[in-house]
């Protein structure tokens, strides 16, 4: 599983981060983390409001106020 | 009830003199904390719960090929709801206009939504009144649509960074939602909001005490009054640096309009803290060359300007 974290460095953007690393890590499930700062890129990816998830290149959440620690794992599952 | 409150607070329980400048100024800072974090509460969670059906993924579909006109008008009114953060200006503006939002409509939307928001017409309203607020509200949507109209006439998309133009934008699905997490999203935003201006909100409304209390009226009525004719410019100039402070910005000018600062200069001010920022140059650096930004701002100083003197004749 791929998931992307995009956001061009914001303190919401290293949170979103840490948020998908720890969701990965209490879901025990094999996945990269990618992050993805350039903001063409970003915008390459239909991300309009930062920061953005995507799982398995789907957008799962983008903007703020940042998703909590159960809802990110529930958005991760639900492309597991 | 508030009133009675902030009364029984300064006069009874700390024992100050209601004539004195001290319980003046702390009876006006009690009762204005207590009715702003009121308001803002009830009124930023309500919002919330609109701007939850108005992504901005939302905003682009409706707003793609729209005609100018129409186009700059649905813009300035979408940019009340949607939510925005000039921290996603670049990603929002080449989203849009990669999905043909045309260039005057796209500014429409980016000079509405900062300018008119929620938390400017909570701290209008709850200080000056509903009409106030109003005007505020539809002169700042008159702007929008008027600046992007001038900008979509300029004939500016050369002054977009190439690049814009080259980027392919994938589907861009829009993530669906229940009513409960609409609910959820709503709680957050205001929690977050809240976190984020309180400081600002406290010590403006503490200065607005100290101005209540202790500046002279002949010294406001002399600066910032009716009879002086570069007030408007001089508050506009100062508004452009503050910017995020909108919150703390109020209370202040609130204090200064009791003691004799004219209307239209107020609202001047207001719109140049939030709608011009210099943090949101630097981010609109990455998508616009330099004449569109300066042409950008340049726009809506001279509009801002002109509702100043604008309200100061009328009001």
């Amino acid at each position: 599983m791929e998931i992307k974290v995009l956001g061009p460095g914001c303190a919401n953007c290293h949170k979103m981060e840490e948020l998908a690393r720890t969701a990965v890590k209490e879901l025990g499930i094999e996945a990269t983390v990618v992050k993805i700062t350039d903001i063409g890129e970003i915008a390459m990816n239909g991300i309009l409001s930062t920061p953005g998830l995507m799982v398995n290149g789907k957008i799962k959440h983008s903007g703020k106020p940042l998703p909590s620690l159960e809802k990110a794992k529930e958005l991760i599952k639900t492309e597991a | 009830m508030l009133k009675e409150f902030a009364d029984y607070l300064t006069y009874t329980l700390l024992k100050l003199e209601p004539a004195s400048h001290l319980g003046d100024a702390l009876n006006f800072f009690i009762y204005d904390t207590l009715k702003i974090f009121l308001l803002l509460t009830t009124i930023v969670y309500a919002v919330a719960i609109l701007r939850a059906y108005f992504p901005p993924e939302k905003t682009k579909r409706i707003l793609s090929h729209k005609r100018e006109y129409i186009g700059n008008i649905m813009a300035a009114l979408l940019g009340i709801v949607t939510p925005f953060c000039s921290c996603s200006a670049v990603p929002l503006f080449i989203g849009f206009v990669e999905a043909g939002v045309p260039l005057g409509v796209t500014f429409s939307f980016l000079i509405s939504s900062p300018m008119v928001n929620e938390i400017a017409l909570i701290m209008l309203w709850g200080l000056f009144g509903w009409k106030i607020a109003l005007i505020y509200t539809g002169t700042g949507v008159v702007l929008a649509v008027l600046s992007g109209i001038v900008i979509g006439k300029l004939k500016m998309e050369k002054y977009v960074q190439d690049y814009v133009w080259e980027i392919k934008v994938g589907a861009g699905e829009i993530v669906q939602t229940t009513f409960r997490e609409k609910l959820v999203y709503a709680r957050d935003y205001t929690a977050e909001l809240l976190k984020r201006i309180c400081p600002y909100v406290i010590i403006g409304i503490a200065l607005g005490g100290i101005v209540h209390g202790y500046i002279p009226t002949d010294f406001v009525v002399k600066y910032a009054g009716r009879d002086n004719p570069l007030a408007v410019l001089v508050a506009v100039l100062i508004g452009i640096p503050l910017y995020s402070n909108a919150a703390g910005m109020i209370p202040v000018v609130q204090a200064l309009v009791g003691k004799g600062m004219a209307m239209g200069t107020v609202l001047a001010f207001m719109m140049s803290v939030t709608a011009i920022s210099f943090p949101e140059a630097v981010i609109l650096k990455n998508v616009l060359k330099m004449r569109l930004i300066y042409t950008f701002f340049g726009i809506v100083t001279v509009g801002i300007i002109i509702i100043g003197y604008l309200f100061n004749a009328i009001l």
